[in-house]
């Protein structure tokens, strides 16, 4: 339970997009003086992020422009995409699902199988193991994960529990059947017990949007929102994510006795940095083989995974053959863990518009 | 040789990022420090992992009102 391994599917490619306008947690008065800023940025790393900042910028657009720019250098043509999965926490609407607005942009078949996930922080990895599942037996055999979120938009500016930690982005992996090839080997978890830890709960259909829902409430000194913006309950993330992360990889290397030695990189969830740092040093990692890169973009929620391959990584699976564990864990809660291997993929440079 | 007390109070003061000289004792209800806020509660959870390989979560960790309490909790949940 928990483990899979989707054998014969290849990680063929990888683009990432984020907006251009750049906010400065240094500046930001929310967080106090200028003590209480740097110690801010000394424990969660983040130092600027990018954001939509009110533009008409929506997760979807972002994923759009990583998967045509991938779409092109892989010299894959539109029809050849069997299967099209959009993750994120901040579709276009309620309905209808993004990916059939995607397949209709991206120009892809009407047969194409298209549907959309919602999941944040573990999203990349639960889009990665779907997509697995349904091309590992080659009836499909091009698949592409669309994992975007613009988590700044469902953010008070006034929580400085949740409003500095955040960055927006939208990426594209591609995957392709490939017999014989190593495939991916997963495991996935969740805990619906933990749901209320990051939550917007107003909106949908167990509390419909009211008058109140935009009422401010005030729960302490610097934490203001109102019930269309998220809940962050930072602690109990983080207990949790210090707790299921490292197990989740440990149990992965066990159960497919591979050697936490023989991995190249380790790409986390870029969560924050005290919490990121608890989970290399638990598992006795090297600095070098945990990249970061939330100073630069703060959590982007399902795109970090793939946001830190393209511009930490770039270089390393352009040009050669890396052995990957990639680790989610967030909202939900839910988490999980993928152990791969690729070999000189795809990897534009990173798009800003 | 430290007693785990005093050694508890040293890692105390070092996750609080307090001074040297702050003085801490058992008694202290910790969330009444000028120092505590949500990134030393972090500090203290991540220290209380790392020293004593124990992780209390947050329900526990709110019905927990002063150091000695704390350091209580963590020797209950120690592994033997």
């Amino acid at each position: 339970m928990g483990f899979q391994h989707y054998k014969n599917v290849t990680l063929r490619g990888i683009s990432a997009c984020v907006p251009s306008n750049v906010f400065d947690n240094r500046n930001l008065s929310l967080l106090g003086n200028s003590d209480q800023i740097q110690k801010f940025i000394d424990t969660t790393g983040v130092v600027t992020r990018h954001v939509v900042n009110g533009r008409n910028l929506c997760s979807s657009d972002m994923c759009y422009q990583a998967a045509s720019k991938l779409l092109y250098e892989l010299s894959w043509r539109p029809d050849e995409i069997d299967c099209l999965l959009f993750v994120s926490q901040t579709p276009d609407y309620i309905m209808p699902a993004t990916a059939c607005i995607l397949q209709e942009k991206l120009g892809l078949a009407n047969e194409c199988f298209a549907m959309d996930i919602s999941l944040g922080c573990s999203g990349w990895i639960h889009g990665m193991a779907t997509i697995g599942a349904l091309i590992q037996n080659g009836g499909f055999k091009k698949g592409l994960l669309l994992a975007g979120d613009t988590s700044t938009v469902t953010k008070s500016p006034k929580d400085k529990s949740t409003y500095p930690l955040f960055g927006d982005g939208g990426t594209a992996t591609a995957l392709e059947y490939i017999e014989g090839s190593p495939g991916l080997r997963v495991h996935t978890a969740t805990d619906g017990k933990g749901y209320k830890a990051i939550i917007i709960p107003d909106g949908g259909f167990r509390n419909f949007y009211t008058h109140d829902s935009l009422k401010e409430v005030e729960y302490e000194d610097g934490i203001v929102r109102n019930n269309l913006q998220t809940s962050l309950d930072g602690p109990g993330v983080f207990v949790f994510a210090i707790s299921k992360a490292p197990r989740s990889i440990t149990g992965l290397l066990e159960h497919f006795d591979l050697d936490i030695n023989s991995v190249d990189y380790f790409i986390l969830h870029q969560a924050n940095k005290i919490l990121n740092e608890k989970i290399r040093t638990k598992l006795r990692l090297p600095v070098e083989k945990v990249p970061y890169s939330i100073e630069e973009f703060g959590n982007t929620s399902s795109s970090s995974i793939p946001l830190t391959m393209v511009t930490r990584l770039r270089q390393q699976l352009t040009a050669g053959n890396c052995r990957l564990i990639t680790c989610g864990f967030g909202v939900g809660l839910s988490w999980g863990t993928i152990y791969l291997e690729t070999e000189k993929i795809t990897c534009p440079e990173l798009i800003i518009i | 040789m430290q007693t785990m007390m005093e050694k508890f109070i040293d890692h105390f003061r070092e996750a609080l990022d307090a001074a040297e000289g702050k003085e801490i004792k058992m008694e202290d209800r910790f969330r009444d420090y000028e120092e505590w806020d949500s990134l030393r509660y972090l500090s203290v959870i991540a220290m209380i992992d790392s020293e004593y390989d124990v992780i209390i979560d947050t329900t526990d960790f709110r019905k927990i009102e002063t150091v000695g309490g704390l350091m209580e909790e963590i020797r209950k949940r120690i592994k033997t």
